[in-house]
């Protein structure tokens, strides 16, 4: 059997498999995380801080931004390795559902901040501001803050696709206004008027739901939240991906004008795909923020989108459990490199883009199943 | 008490008397001498208001050279030596001064500042010295010389100034110069007590729109208690309304050459983009990487040569798109050529290339940024009239765009390599069914492209610092720039650039930099809905490629 036909019928078992079933990839991915959700709080809450085998909190909340970028890059992989859709803003998404997480941690803060001022947050009051912005409102309560994780980024995820794809916006030119978009918010949220704290974004968080954020449970806690956000966004987009819609928009991908004549309406399939990998950016997003304790424009900038889309690259695209493993990997070797071998970093991610790109366009699931083909 | 105000009395006794004395010296005017050295000979030791008879008897006698005496003591840059009382025009180094004779104006060694003496000036010989000089400048035979130094004389107008001025006029024969010298009669009448004169000289001001004179009738035009005579009044506010119409206009001009210059910038920072992306269909995320080393290879040329920064700057666009060139050819043959028709994966492929090119930047120059100084011809000002001046530099940079554009329309279309650029780019085996080696011009249309980025990098470096991060803050333009003119159209690219930057910088007053910038990305995203093909939408054939 050739390699063309195995990753054929890889493809296709994949496909066929309910959530929990098909190749060896899935069930290694939900075995991971389950031992992660298990091990990980084990390791640092219950051992001791001098063995061997206890883990930091630091490592903790490292491996939780981890499983948040996955969740992002899973979501990436929806639109690019599903859909065709190469996505050079999806940061704008992610970037928005953290912004709504840090307002909220923000109006929770109250009197401790630096300035103590009951009601506006420091930077306001260092701006002079007099009074909340409308759209401040509101945020001081959970339950509020949270249908917006999911409503902003969902909102302009609907709005963009809607005019995208309606009007037949395809490959090249769709990515680069998806850049377009990104910087265009990275300049709006650098403004100190648009009242996001400009520059310095939103930071010196203290407290989630009542919970100290400096404190070891709170974190675990994050991360257990974080693992079990990654679990379900992959269970969902495996149940997207294997329904009737997803294989629609399989054949969108491969032959849109094809699946259009059939008569499927393409731009509604694309658009609410979009707006879902969106809407798990977002949540990436929210979880992201309370873990780093700070989001600022930066995250808007076009270079972590694409950063985003390597992280697919590598790890596989059209392959979710693909997409995750890129995540870690790539994020563990920047986590080392950088502190290790800081000026190698940007060689390394250079040579990645350029070696996986041209060598490895299928990604290392891509690989091992070409390789290993029979086996899975 | 008495005793201690003994001292200070003594000393103003014998100021006095001092002062009583150099008067004296000052009307014999026989004791002054009548040559032009024995003059400065007596300089160093007269007081001001012998030094001014001396400054009215030089002028009189007009020497060769006492411009450059005047000027030098007006910076206050006239020493006397010690040590014989000679007098020298010095360039101060550290504690060292430059000398160089005020009779030959030859440089005369240098010497130690301690053993010089300033000689020194007071407002009333500084005002006179201003008028020696302006006077000085009148009798220059260029006119251009002669309108500075009546501008130079219409800040500070007083009856000396204004017989001066007078005597000119009588003599004067250059249009533009009377003219000049009417306005600084009529500033001059606006103080005067005859209503009659002061109306006709408001009369002769509307029409220009120099600042001054503009400042000077403002007042008269806004101010009832200003001037006693309604007709004045209702003349100046006639002439502050024209010059304010013409101020409009030139306001708006400027605008729009400002949006130009942006829409220069823009252009340079895509046109080289439209050809790798626009004729071959590669993204190249490197592209704004390779502006960045043209921009360093002017950076190293002004290093090479730092004596002649002209000269390194006209170098560096050769070697600019030499070394952009050379590395676009590296980068097409080593990781582009395997992509073609996958433009996707050459994004990215070219991003990771943009990355390696950054940090090789940065270890090679340090990550800080390096400024590129400009040479003389291309900084400061170019005063087209009283209204209207354009930066020297923005001007060049708006040319070298164009002319840059032209040399490429020229290449594609009158040239042997354009003609299979183009083969290529239409019709792939085709072309090499003819003959064309297509691996060849495709390592050399990408090395052209990235050229021409060299060379933009090079016109950067004239208007930023020059940095690693330097041409990441292009890309997005530089890519908006291409899809809005129309793929593969250089003209296309050319209008939206300039088009682009003329409606970022209208945008600009009303909505702010920031502001205008996201508009014009909204207005771009929302664009391409619309017209996915851009403005100028490529027909045929060629088109269905991409």
């Amino acid at each position: 059997m050739s390699p063309a036909q195995n990753l054929e019928q890889a493809r296709v078992a994949a496909l066929r498999g309910p959530i929990f079933g098909g190749d060896v990839g899935n069930r290694l991915f939900y075995g991971l995380l389950l031992a992660a959700a298990v091990l990980v709080p084990l390791l640092n809450l219950a051992v001791p801080q001098g063995s061997a085998l206890h883990l930091s909190i630091y490592t903790v909340t490292l491996l939780g931004k981890y499983l948040t970028y996955a969740l992002l890059a899973i979501a990436v992989d929806l639109v690019w390795g599903y859909c065709g859709i190469l996505t050079l803003g999806h940061t704008a998404f992610f970037a928005l559902g953290g912004y709504a997480m840090g307002m909220y941690l923000m109006r929770q803060i109250g009197t401790r901040g630096v300035y103590g001022d009951p009601l506006l947050p420091d930077f306001m009051v260092f701006l002079n501001w007099k009074e909340l912005p409308w759209y401040w409102h509101g945020f001081n309560h959970f339950a509020f803050a949270m249908p917006l994780v999911v409503l902003a980024p969902g909102l302009l995820a609907f709005a963009f696709g809607w005019f995208a794809f309606r009007s037949r916006v395809t490959g090249v030119y769709l990515s680069i206004i998806t850049q377009a978009l990104t910087y265009a918010l990275l300049l709006a949220f650098f403004r100190n008027e648009m009242g996001f704290g400009g520059n310095n974004g939103l930071t010196d968080f203290k407290e989630l739901l009542g919970f100290d954020l400096h404190h070891d449970a709170t974190r675990v806690g994050l991360f257990l939240a974080s693992v079990g956000a990654l679990g379900l966004g992959y269970a969902a987009c495996r149940y997207i991906t294997a329904s009737r819609f997803g294989r629609v928009v399989l054949a969108i991908r491969d032959a849109e004008s094809r699946t259009r004549f059939i008569g499927y309406r393409v731009e509604s399939y694309k658009l609410w795909l979009f707006v879902f990998s969106a809407v798990l950016a977002g949540i990436a997003g929210a979880l992201y923020v309370p873990q780093v304790g700070i989001i600022n424009p930066s995250e808007f900038a076009p270079i972590n989108s694409i950063e985003v889309v390597i992280w697919v690259a590598v790890g596989g695209r059209n392959s979710l459990y693909g997409a995750v493993l890129g995540a870690v990997l790539v994020n563990f070797a920047k986590t080392w490199l950088t502190a290790a071998l800081p000026e190698v970093w940007l060689y390394a991610l250079g040579l990645l883009f350029i070696v996986v790109t041209v060598f490895l366009p299928q990604g290392i699931v891509g690989f091992l199943r070409q390789r290993f083909g029979a086996a899975s | 008490m008495a005793k201690h105000m003994a001292g200070p009395m003594v000393l103003l006794l014998v100021l006095l008397s001092f002062f009583c004395n150099a008067r004296a010296d000052a009307d014999d005017d026989a004791a002054l001498p009548t040559d032009y050295p024995g003059l400065l000979a007596a300089l160093p030791q007269a007081d001001f208001s012998t030094r001014t008879q001396i400054v009215a008897r030089i002028v009189e006698l007009k020497p060769p050279h006492a411009r450059e005496l005047f000027a030098a003591w007006l910076d206050n840059r006239l020493e006397s030596r010690q040590s014989d009382g000679k007098l020298f025009l010095v360039e101060a180094h550290d504690e060292f001064l430059d000398l160089t004779d005020p009779l030959t104006l030859q440089a005369a060694g240098s010497g130690k500042a301690e053993d010089f003496e300033q000689v020194r000036n007071n407002n009333a010989l500084r005002k006179t010295l201003k008028v020696a000089i302006a006077e000085y400048d009148l009798a220059d035979p260029d006119p251009r010389v002669r309108i500075a130094a009546v501008k130079q004389m219409r800040r500070d107008l007083d009856e000396e100034t204004e017989a001066v001025l007078r005597q000119q006029l009588a003599v004067e024969k250059d249009r533009g110069v009377q003219r000049q010298i009417n306005v600084a009669l009529a500033l001059r009448a606006l103080v005067d007590t005859d209503p009659a004169k002061r109306l006709a000289a408001v009369q002769a001001l509307d029409g220009e729109n120099a600042p001054d004179v503009y400042n000077a009738l403002l007042p008269l035009a806004r101010d009832a208690g200003a001037d006693p005579d309604v007709a004045v009044r209702a003349a100046a506010l006639q002439a502050v309304k024209h010059i304010e119409i013409w101020r409009g206009f030139y306001e708006a001009l400027e605008t729009l050459f400002f949006g130009l210059s942006l829409g220069s910038v823009l252009v340079l920072a895509s046109i080289g983009l439209a050809i790798t992306f626009g004729v071959m269909g590669v993204i190249n995320m490197a592209h704004g990487e390779l502006m960045m080393l043209g921009a360093y290879t002017a950076y190293v040329m002004q290093q090479l040569m730092p004596h002649s920064i002209g000269a390194a700057l006209l170098l560096s666009i050769p070697a600019a798109f030499v070394v952009s060139g050379l590395v676009g050819i590296a980068i097409e043959r080593s990781v582009v050529r395997f992509l073609y028709g996958r433009p996707l994966e050459t994004l990215l492929a070219t991003f990771g290339v943009s990355l390696v090119l950054q940090q090789l930047v940065r270890s090679v120059f340090s990550p800080l940024n390096r400024s590129v100084a400009s040479p003389s011809w291309m900084s400061g000002l170019w005063q087209v009239n009283d209204l209207f001046s354009l930066t020297r530099n923005r001007v060049i940079i708006l040319g070298f765009s164009l002319v840059v554009f032209a040399l490429l329309r020229l290449v594609l279309n009158r040239t042997s390599l354009g003609l299979k650029v183009r083969a290529v780019a239409q019709n792939r085996s085709m072309a090499k069914a003819m003959g064309v080696r297509t691996e060849r011009i495709d390592a050399l249309t990408f090395g052209l492209g990235s050229g021409i980025a060299g060379v933009a990098g090079v016109a950067l470096s004239q208007l930023t610092n020059v940095g690693p991060n330097l041409g990441q803050s292009y890309i997005v333009d530089a890519f908006m720039v291409v899809v809005f003119g129309g793929v593969g159209n250089l003209w296309g690219t050319l209008i939206s650039g300039m088009g682009l930057g003329v409606v970022n910088k209208l945008l600009e007053p009303y909505a702010g930099a920031v502001i205008a910038k996201i508009l014009v990305l909204l207005f771009l995203i929302l664009f391409i809905q619309r017209k996915p093909r851009g403005l100028f939408p490529q027909k045929g054939r060629a088109a269905e490629g991409m």
